[in-house]
Parts: C-alpha cells; structure tokens; sequence
C-alpha cells in the first residue's frame, strides 16, 4: 500500500501499546522528526516507564513540537494519542502554526498486541503491561476512530493489521502551495472580473499572441519562458466571463498559466455544484452569460476552482501569491485559516483602529523576505507596501488592469474600456462576503510600527556583497539608545554610510599619510584605475529630495506630506532648524528640477551622500569648546614662553625647541579657519554631494564613479550658490606618471588648507582577490591631521609614536558597514519591508558605536 | 605653560637676585626636573638688581598625556589628542610648583631664613588661563588676598593673569597653587579625601576667611559633595571665633548637565516626589497589579512600586543601557530579597518599537518621556504604547509649558526636551491618541496648582474602552 503524506506536517501516531508506531516512525523518519512521550518521560526523570512523570514529559514534549511547528518542520508524535483529550493540544498547535494535523491509526487485534508486550517485558525484570491495560486502550481508539476527521486531522490512515504496516509505503508529497520549482519569469494579472478585452489587450502588451481556435479554445503563444500567473476573481460583475474562463483554463491546462483563486470565483463554483449562494455582488451576470453554455464547459468551470490551492509559493519562496495576499507566518502552511486569509484577507484585525483599508493591516506590518501580490481590494493605483503590492485596479470598475512583471518587478497596465459595474462603495472591501470570524490569540499588528525583536540584541545580517555580518548585542543595545532618541523617522533611515579608512601609515619622514600607499593598496588589489576626490572639510549627510511633497506619502509611507529629508552620518537629522532644512531641500530640489535629472533618471525623488559645508554648521559647539580655546591657549602659553626663553642665555638650547612648537601651534589655528565661516542664513550654505546614490527602481552602486562625478557635475549646474562641484582626477595606476601627478595634485590642495582627497576604485563595488574592496581610502593632508592628531603631531619626537595604526580593524569595519549600507538601500528599492531595510541601517548605526581609535 | 615670578626690590641690601636663594634655584642656570606629565624647566630671562625674574616652564608632552587619558567626553572623541592641557596653566603647576619649588612653597630658605618670613614686593604671571567666557569672576579670587590683579583681554576663554602684591613668597606660592586649579576647573587626577588635606594645609591661614571659599572649595574638590562637607567643616574649626566664619551654603548643586538644571528649575517643589506619589495613587486607584515603567531612568518609581506588594510584577524599561545599570545599583539589585527581585524585571527597551515582551500588562507608566521625543516621532509612540501594547491602563505625565514663567531659569526644564507643551496641546494630543486606540482619556493636575498656569506637571490616564471582540 502506497501512502502519500504531505510535508510538512504534524502526524499523530494513535495506537495501543506495542502496535508498532516507534518501528514505524524509525523507518520513516529521521530521528529528530520523532518526538516521543517515552522519550521525554526518560528525559525528565531518566525513566521512560515511570508514569508519575507523565505531565512533565508531556511539557516538554509540547515545547518541542510548537517550536518544530513554528519553523514548519514535519513532526511525528509518537505516543498512544488513544484519547481525544489526548489529541486535543497537538491539534491545537496545529492550527495556530497553520499545519496539515494527520493521524495515522494503528488499530492492531489485541492478541497480537498481548503477545508482542509480553515478549517485550522478557528480559527486562518488569512485568508486561496488562491485557486490561491494552484493552482500555483499544476501547478508547475506537471510540475516536469515526471522530477523528471531525477532531480537525486533514488526513487519517488506518491499519488494521501488522501485515498492513508491513506491506506500507510510505511517501512524502509537498503540501498544494508549494510550487517553489517554478522558478518564472512570471506575468502576474489582478482581478480580471470577466473583463476580457482589456485581458486580451494586456496579454498582448506582455508578449502573449492569443487567437481564438473555436468556441471555447484559443491558440496562445507565450514570450518564451514566461508564464501567466491569474490572481483570482475571473468572474462576475464583468461583461466577457466565459471567454475569460475558457482562456484561463485553457492556459492553466497548457502549463501556460498558474491561476489561484479568488472568492468569487469559489462562490461561482459552489452555485454550479447546486449549493445555496446567496446571488449578489455581480454573480447574476456570471450565472446568466454561463447559461448559455453547454453543461459540461459549467462543470468544467467548477472543477477547475474546486481544484485550485488558495495560494501559491514559486520561485524557490521568492514570490507567494494569493488572492488577497498573505502574512508570513502563513506562507506555504495549510489551514482553514490559511485559506481563508488567502481568499478574504486580514479579517480580524482591529480595522478601525487608524482608520485604514483592510489590506493595509498585514501589508503594512509585513517583514517577509518574500514578495506577495495579490488583488481583490480595488486601489486606485498598484503600489508597494514593504514588498507586497495589491494589482487589483478595479478594471470591472472602469479603472484598469493591471499586471506585474516578475522578476522585473515592471508594472504593465490597460486602463477599462468603459465602466462595467458600479460599486457600492468604491475602494473598499465588500462587507457582505467576508466569512464569519472567531478571533483568536492576539490581534495582529495593524499599524506601521516597528517590531523592537528585528533590531534588538545579537543578529546576523545577510547581505549580497558579504554574506553574513555579525552585530554584537552590546553594540546594537548602544544604537538601539541612539536611534530612539535622536535619529530621523525609519523610514528615512534608507541608507547609512560606511567609516571611511585612512591609508595605511606612511614611512615618509613628516608624513603620516600620504597618497602612495592609498595607489599601492588598490594597485595589489588589482584595480587598475582610481578616481581621486577632493575631500570636502564639512560634515558628512544624506540627502533623500523629493520632487513632489506627496512622495513622502505614496513612496516612503508616511502620513503626511514633506520635501525630503537631511540626516547625518549618524543618523541625525541634520539640520536643528527645520525652517532652514526645509529650505535647503526646497532649493536643492529646484536644482534637480533644472538640472534635468527627476526626468533623465525618471525618478520622482533622489537619493545623495553629500558633504555639507561650512564644518562649523554642525560643529560650532566643538570649535568653540575644543578647537579655538586650544589655538588661544597654544599660542598665548608658546608665544609667552619663546619670550621669556628670548631673555635667558643659559636657555637657548630650549628655544629652538619652543619656536617650533610655536610654529606647529600656530599653523595648527590656522588649519580649521578655512572650513568655518558664519552661517546667517540658507545662501551661506554649500552642499557637495559625490555619491549619487539611488533612484526609484534604481540604486547606482553599478555605476563608475566617472558616472557619479558627471551626474553631479550637471546636478550642480542647476544649484549654482548652493552646490559645489567634486574636484576630481581619474588616475591609471599602472602609469607613474600619472601617479605622481595625482600625489601633486594631492599636496596643492592640502598645501592650499584643504583637508586631502579620497580614492577610490573606478567601480563603485569592487572586489580583489581576497573579497570586497575598501569603497574609498582617504589620504588627509599634514596641516589638516593637526586636528585630528593635535596641533604637535608632525614634531619627529612625536610622529614616530605615532605611525603603529590599527588601520586593519577600521577597514574590516568599513567594509561592513558598506555591504550593509548597500543592502539597506537595495532592499529599499526592491520594496522589501521597512523592518528589513532598517534592520541593516540599524546595523551600521551599531557597527559605529564599536571602540576604534577616532583619529583614523 | 608658563608661570613667571618677579621680585622687584629698591632695597640694595636685599637685591631682587635674592629671588635665586628664595627659590632655591640658582640665577645664572637653566635646570631641568623630569615630571610624570612631561619636564619643567626653572630659567631667569630676567636678573637686575631691582627686578630678578625666574619662569617655570612647564614642558607637557601631548602624545604621552593622550595616551594616560582614558576615554572622552560624549560628543568631543578627539579631545585626547586636540585640547589645551598643555598649553595652560592647570593642576599640572599646581604639581610642578609643589616638587620644583617645594622649599619656597614650604616658606623655608638656607640662605635668607628671614626673608622668607618677610612680605616681598612679588609678581607673578601665568601666561595662559583657561577661565570661561566672562574671566573677570577670576578677579575675584585673588583681589581679597591683597594682590592687584591685571588680566589680558580674554581670547576663547584663554586670559593671562598677573597677580602684584606685599606678600611672603610661600603665600603666593600658595595661593597659586590651590587657585589655578580652582580657575581651570579641570584636574588631571582623581579627586579624592587626600585632596581634602592639600587644600586644607595649602589654605591654612587664608581660605577660612576667604569670601568665596565655598566656591573655591567647590571647584577644587571637583564638585563633591561629601570632600566639599568635610573641607568646609574643617576650614571652620580652624577659624577661633566662629561667629566671624561667612555662611556655609546649605546645600551643594551637583554636577552642571542637564539633569541637574531640571532639578534646580524645579527643585523648589519637590515636584519629583509629588509626581511619583501622584502617579502611584492612580496605580493603586485603577487597581493595577503588574505595571510596566517605561522610560524608568535611576528607578525612583520602581523602589516606590517595590515597597508596595500590591503591585505583583513590575518591568522597568528604559532605552539607555548606562541608565539602566545605574538603576540597578541604585535599587541594590544583587542584594534585593529573592521574593522582591521576582517581582522586577528591567529591560533595555524604547517607547518608538513595538515590544512584545511589555505586553499583557495592567499599567504603562510613561513619567516625563514624551518630551523627550522628537514630534516627529510622536506617532510611533502612540503605536507602541498605546496601540501595541494594549494595556488596560496607561499613565503619562510631561510639564506644564505655561507654568515655566514661574520658574527661575528660563527655556525648557532640560536640555533634552524636544518640546513643553501647554494644557490644551497635551490634551488635544492625548484625546486624539486615545480615539485612534481605543481608549477614553482624563487629565489631573500634579503639583500645587496655579490659578492661572495651572500645575506645574500634567498627567494623562488613558483607560481601554471595552473590548468590541467577544
């Protein structure tokens, strides 16, 4: 006997003692899928026999099987399971982890069972277990046996004799949804509503050729590869139903098309079969263009739904599909509850709360790696919400129909010929068809909030240029302080810029840095190119700019509308006035405008990690407690010493000592004069962006940086006053020339008051034989390290302590932080939840608050 | 840094070189003494018969004090390596003065024992003072001890001083060495009771009856309260009649960050007790028994909370882990009885997530936290703790803005407040929360109420409105 049992799932072994269920699950199943009472019972009291011990075992057997079912691995109960109250808890947590419960009943003739316990106990110095015991035990398997499909088991097996166990095979299927095989390219179509022609138009701008063959069959050729995917609601209220369900189902039968179904598609079917359906919301018109139809294509259209899974996992869990979508937690599971989330969507939340539509109940709390499309709630436009988008455009309406191309993520639409039917109430769900509901548990998240378990404590951060980076407990316990109290909204929170390493320590005398080690790093590396920039001496921002307020709602969440955003690298909002920041951003976008770049980029907002300038906007605190009292007190306390050593004699090997230290403090109060200057108002502020990084569907991590500096360049001529251009010099390092040129270029510049340059390989994301490449390495000038390294540092007494760096820490750093920034920013414009995206900037906010030498 | 000493003398029988036996350092050399922080070097620029000058160098070594310091204040990472310690005069003279010329500070001298004893037309110079925005207060330092003090027009708080009077060398020497200190305000080594002792024998016979000796007490000892006791306590016994000792402050502001101002703003009210007492009398009223203390800070309310076993769990949240430990110093967690400790559990948390484990709970007490958050992020606020976390009850309290008149000092009660809002904004928000979860809302008074302002704190309850599920 061949027996298919659908992974995974929770089966229940029932039996009497002795019936053979631990042989059974030993052949079958590994030996971490078996979770045995006896087995527990040894555990808690190192007795498997000791029946005192029953209630703790079956705790701890509990435990095991809801964390099992949790992460959705089959789980084999191997206990007697004889009684319902037995059962009872098992089915329980079946249900709220969404899994298949199967019962596979081993009722066995007690002689056989007698004489297998009686063979058992010999040897053991126990006796067996009494025939009366066995008998009870049958007498309560049988009393179930009828019950147990009513009980809630999906499944239930029965055998009724050794030979029967014997002769079982057992084979495990997957459960319907999962599909995960099917790897795409998909076209995903919303609620066509037996909206034909606008379907037909719409195969045909995705690249199907569709003729019709005959009264009910069509010829169809797909683009190569590509698949339709129907989400459900093909019938009622629409004009063309049986050309849309002939089409589809034709497409389904050919492998041409996958089709999950919708609940009016489902009450169609049922009204076929003769079930009593209350006829409304638009099944009239469905029924009346079917009744022309011969009876078979009818009973057809029922077989078809009644046959159909309510949702869909395909490739490889990438992509879930149902009609109304689906939260995580339910993805790829099966239930009564599965289903009915999958055809009717979020039904229990506490709708009214915010005053939201429905879907935007598990939509807005999704985390999922996984993205979920669906339909049935009509919005005005198809529009992501943390990796979920809904494609019901209301065709049947007269708005349009919609479909996305996937993995493309392109959304194709075909606006409605006329309007087809008149809701009752626009935009929002039918009242009428939603089930009766029994919460239970808690209600779900309804709301936008952030979950504190997807930041907090010990985590491990994937991302596509590291793999997995580690962030400490202690470290994100200090971000976790950082990012309450003071940062910007999440959801502006969309990137967060790597430390940047210094070039390793230069052997050069007087020189600490110098622009020959930076070349040497990525000529061993073997990059063959660099970009050197000028270092701008500010402070270092993001900027997100809108181009329309309202971007701030439809494309970062929010609720209200706003020009942008200006943050620091910590996460900061940049700007203390919100007056000035709002018109830093009103101006800034104006350069955008006339720079041409929203069109070229056809983008409706921009992303750029800028330098903003002067230094002393955000550090006039830090120049007058720290950096102007030193210079005063340097010079006052020097100049008075040289003067009174001037007098002595028998002093004079000391002056020359003190005249350069005097020296070296007065270059040092003249080194952070240049990168201050009062700042009255917005015309005394400069932006001078170098990274243009991301644009909606687009990061721009993929383009050189000649392509950054050149966007920039033609950003800046629409903000003449306001932004600067990025001095620049692309160097072939395998040319020495060229090279030396650069070191120049380099010294002219710092020599000038300018704080140095950064270089940085020509691809944005480069990799070296040894993995990710440092993004960009800075070699700062000499005058300018006087404010990091103290006014003296260059003195020789002093350098030579100086040079022994920790500079490989600060890169490893730097690279992660990279890989995470640009996974935050990715994520973000792949639509993936807002947890994910903050989950990875939340990362390098922890990563900073680790101890490195601040000098570097 | 430079200290200068000059004595001028029209006395041919005691001419200003003597200032070489004086200071036991001869006038035509140029000595050098190895320090801990770096060398001191003691030369004469100067050696006439009516004036002898002699200077103190003092020579620190940058890179060696940045490596003997350990850690930076919040905000200013370089200051290790960017400050200036060694360019003015700080404890570090105070040091040198003690070890180079420890003799003269001793009032002790081989050669002129008498002189010595006898008040000497001095001057001295520090080159570079770090004195604050408005030096002048240092004037007030000295003038009572009788010199004539010029100070140089201040650049970014660095002034020069120089001090001209009739005194014994070893007086000024002490003046110097207990005041440099007291005006820099920043010492080099840990202050503890030994610091006590130097004051007290560098002060004999001066700081008793000194006009600003609290303050100097103050600032020498760093701001300790219980050293600042002792000192004051000792500095009066020396003094013979005690009705001529000036009055000791009462009571001695702790250290100046923000927290402190709050308090001082509102100290006259003890308004921190009345809003605990307040906040717990609603506790009891809604009949909580397990009560979340979000936002807890040092953990004032959870040791009210603790003493009362009414309240059978209690979790204390706060988003600062340094807040957080101090909390569980303060309420003595290690040695808390085993039944007491079960009843509390503390959390690192954040009133802007959605927190699971602070769910299920009778009570949410928020005591000034909102203002603590930026407007902008109000939303997630009221997300996390009023939609997410469902409590039957929930408590903030935030002050009163209108009331802020009646204050001393003017602004916002700490310098961490986003915002204060007035009675109307408070309660406009608090209604507009509690409709959008669910909740009916009331508001209370917490302090002595103004007829016109108001309290000076106001509180929000919040109570679920009957659950629609079944």
């Amino acid at each position: 006997m061949r027996l298919e049992l659908p992974c995974p799932s929770l089966v229940l072994l029932v039996g009497a003692s002795a019936s053979g269920k631990s042989t059974f699950a030993r052949r079958y199943f590994a030996h971490t899928e078996i979770v045995s009472s006896d087995a527990c019972r040894a555990l808690v009291s190192d007795d498997e026999t000791d029946q005192n011990a029953t209630v703790d075992a079956f705790e701890v057997l509990n435990t095991i099987v809801e964390k099992r079912l949790q992460r959705h691995l089959t789980t084999v109960i191997d206990a007697t399971n004889v009684q319902p109250e037995a059962r009872r808890p098992l089915l329980a947590l079946a249900r709220k982890y969404h899994m298949l419960p199967i019962a596979l009943v081993f009722d066995l003739p007690s002689a056989v069972l007698d004489a297998r316990n009686v063979a058992r106990a010999e040897g053991t110095g126990r006796p067996p277990i009494p025939s009366r015991v066995v008998a009870h035990q049958r007498r309560d398997l049988h009393r179930g046996l009828k019950t147990l499909r009513r009980e809630g088991f999906s499944h239930v097996f029965v055998f009724e004799s050794a030979e029967e166990v014997g002769a079982c095979e057992l084979v495990r299927v997957p459960l319907r949804p999962d599909r995960r095989g099917e790897l795409g390219p998909f076209d995903l179509i919303g609620d066509v509503h037996g909206c034909f022609d606008e379907l037909h138009t719409l195969l045909g701008r995705l690249g199907y050729a569709v003729d019709r063959a005959g009264a009910f069959e069509w010829r169809v050729t797909p683009p190569p590869g590509r698949r339709v995917v129907f989400l459900g609601d093909l019938v009622d209220r629409g004009p063309n139903v049986v050309d849309v369900l002939s089409l589809a189902m034709q497409m389904v039968r050919d492998g041409q098309a996958l089709c999950v179904p919708g609940n009016h598609d489902l009450k169609l079917a049922r009204k076929l079969r003769g079930r009593d359906v209350k006829v409304a919301h638009g099944l009239a018109e469905s029924l009346a263009q079917l009744d022309t139809t011969p009876e078979a294509f009818r009973e057809d259209v029922a077989t078809f739904f009644d046959e159909m899974t309510a949702h869909l996992v395909l490739d490889e869990g990438r992509l879930v599909v149902a009609h109304a979508g689906l939260k995580r937690s339910m993805h790829g599971r099966a239930s009564a509850a599965v289903r009915d989330f999958a055809l009717y969507g979020d039904t229990t939340g506490e709708i009214d709360a915010f005053g939201l539509p429905v879907r935007l109940d598990w939509a807005a709390a999704y985390t999922g790696r996984a993205t979920v499309v669906y339909g049935h709630t009509p919005v005005p436009r198809a529009e992501w919400v943390n990796g979920t988008i809904d494609l019901d455009t209301g065709c049947v309406f007269g708005g349009a129909l919609t479909a996305l191309r996937y993995p493309e993520r392109e959304l194709v639409s075909v606006p409605a010929a006329q309007v087809y039917y008149t809701p009752i109430r626009p935009l929002a769900p039918e009242a009428a068809e939603v089930p009766p509901v029994a919460p239970a548990g808690p209600p779900p998240p309804d709301a936008p909030g952030l979950d504190l378990a997807t930041i907090s404590g010990k985590s491990h951060l994937e991302t596509r240029l590291l793999g997995r980076i580690r962030v400490g407990e202690g470290e994100a316990a200090a971000a976790l302080e950082t990012v309450s109290r003071f940062s910007v909204d999440p959801r502006w929170l969309i990137y967060v810029p790597p430390t940047m390493s210094p070039a390793e320590t230069s052997a050069r005398p007087n020189f600490l840095e110098h622009p020959d080690e930076a070349f040497a790093y990525y000529r061993e590396q073997g990059v063959t190119e660099v970009v050197c920039q000028k270092k701008h001496m500010g402070s270092r921002a993001i900027v997100v700019v809108l181009r329309r307020p309202e971007v701030a709602i439809t494309r970062f969440g929010f609720a209200r509308a706003m020009p942008g955003v200006v943050y620091s690298r910590t996460g900061r909002p940049f700007f203390n006035d919100a007056a000035l920041g709002e018109g830093f951003l009103d101006r800034l976008r104006g350069a955008v405008e006339r720079a041409g770049l929203f069109d070229a980029l056809e983008t409706d907002w921009l992303c750029l990690d800028a330098e903003m300038l002067p230094w002393s906007l955000k550090a006039r605190s830090l120049i007058e407690q720290q950096y102007a009292p030193t210079g005063a007190a340097g010079l006052a306390g020097l100049t008075a010493a040289v003067e009174a050593l001037r007098h002595a004699p028998a002093a004079a090997a000391l002056l020359a000592r003190f005249e350069g230290r005097l020296a070296r403090v007065r270059a040092y109060d003249q080194a952070w004069r240049p990168y201050c200057w009062p700042v009255e108002g917005l015309s005394d502020v400069r932006c001078a962006p170098f990274h243009l990084l991301a644009a909606e569907g687009r990061t721009f991590f993929d383009r050189p940086h000649a392509w950054h500096m050149e966007q920039l360049e033609t950003l800046a001529g629409g903000g003449v006053g306001l932004l600067e251009v990025t001095p620049n010099l692309t160097v072939d390092l395998g040319d020495a020339a060229a090279c030396a040129a650069a070191v120049e270029w380099w010294q002219a510049h710092t020599d000038a008051g300018g704080e140095g340059m950064v270089v940085k390989p020509q691809a944005f994301v480069s990799n070296g034989p040894r993995g990710l490449l440092q993004p960009a390495i800075k070699v700062r000038g000499r005058e300018y390290l006087r404010i990091i390294y103290g006014p003296e540092y260059d003195a020789p007494e002093h350098l030579e302590r100086l040079r022994s760096r920790a500079v490989k820490a600060k890169r490893r750093l730097a690279a992660a932080e990279f890989a995470l920034g640009v996974e935050a920013l990715s994520l973000f414009i792949e639509h993936a939840p807002l947890a994910r995206v903050h989950a990875c900037a939340f990362g390098v906010l922890a990563l900073e608050s680790e101890a490195l030498d601040p000098r570097l | 840094m430079l200290l200068t000493l000059t004595l001028h003398s029209d006395d041919p029988e005691t001419p200003a070189t003597e200032l070489g036996h004086l200071l036991h350092k001869h006038p035509d050399k140029c000595q050098r003494f190895d320090l801990a922080f770096g060398a001191v070097h003691v030369f004469y620029p100067e050696t006439t018969a009516t004036r002898c000058t002699a200077a103190l160098l003092l020579d620190v070594d940058p890179v060696g004090l940045a490596r003997s310091r350990s850690g930076a204040p919040e905000n200013r990472p370089l200051w290790p390596y960017v400050n200036d310690r060694p360019y003015v005069a700080s404890s570090f003279l105070s040091v040198a003065i003690s070890r180079v010329l420890g003799t003269a500070l001793g009032g002790r001298c081989e050669r002129r024992p008498e002189l010595a004893e006898r008040t000497l037309d001095l001057e001295a110079t520090v080159a570079a003072l770090s004195a604050g925005p408005a030096p002048d207060w240092v004037r007030g330092l000295f003038e009572p001890l009788g010199y004539t003090v010029t100070l140089t027009p201040p650049v970014e708080g660095v002034v020069g001083l120089t001090l001209r009077g009739r005194v014994r060398l070893s007086a000024l020497l002490a003046h110097l060495y207990v005041l440099v200190p007291v005006v820099d305000h920043e010492k080099h080594y840990w202050v503890d009771d030994r610091e006590v002792d130097k004051l007290l024998r560098h002060g004999a016979g001066w700081l008793a009856t000194h006009p600003e000796r609290a303050q100097i007490v103050r600032r020498y000892l760093k701001h300790q309260r219980g050293l600042c006791r002792d000192a004051l306590a000792a500095l009066d016994a020396t003094l013979v009649d005690d009705t001529n000792a000036p009055d000791a402050p009462e009571t001695e502001p702790e250290a100046d960050d923000g927290a402190a101002s709050e308090q001082r703003a509102e100290a006259p009210l003890r308004l921190d007790d009345r809003r605990r007492e307040t906040v717990l009398s609603a506790l009891r009223a809604c009949g909580a028994r397990t009560v979340v203390d979000l936002g807890c800070g040092e953990g004032k309310l959870l040791r009210a909370l603790l003493a009362d076993a009414a309240f059978t769990e209690i979790v204390g949240v706060d988003v600062a882990p340094t807040v957080l430990r101090r909390a569980s110093e303060r309420l003595k967690l290690e040695r808390m009885s085993e039944e007491r400790r079960a009843r509390l559990t503390l959390l690192q948390g954040s009133a802007v997530y959605r927190d699971d484990r602070l769910r299920g709970r009778d009570a949410v007490v928020c005591v000034e936290v909102i203002e603590h958050i930026d407007p902008d992020r109000l939303d997630a606020f009221q997300d996390a703790v009023l939609g997410h976390l469902q409590a039957r009850t929930v408590i903030l309290t935030t002050p009163n803005a209108e009331y802020n008149v009646l204050f001393r000092e003017a602004g916002l009660r700490h310098t961490d407040h986003r915002f204060e809002w007035t009675r109307a904004e408070f309660e406009a928000w608090a209604a507009a929360a509690a409709r959008a979860a669910g909740y009916g809302v009331r508001f209370e008074p917490v302090g002595e109420a103004d007829p016109q302002l108001g309290p000076p704190t106001q509180m929000a309850i919040f109570t679920r409105e009957v659950a629609h599920a079944p």
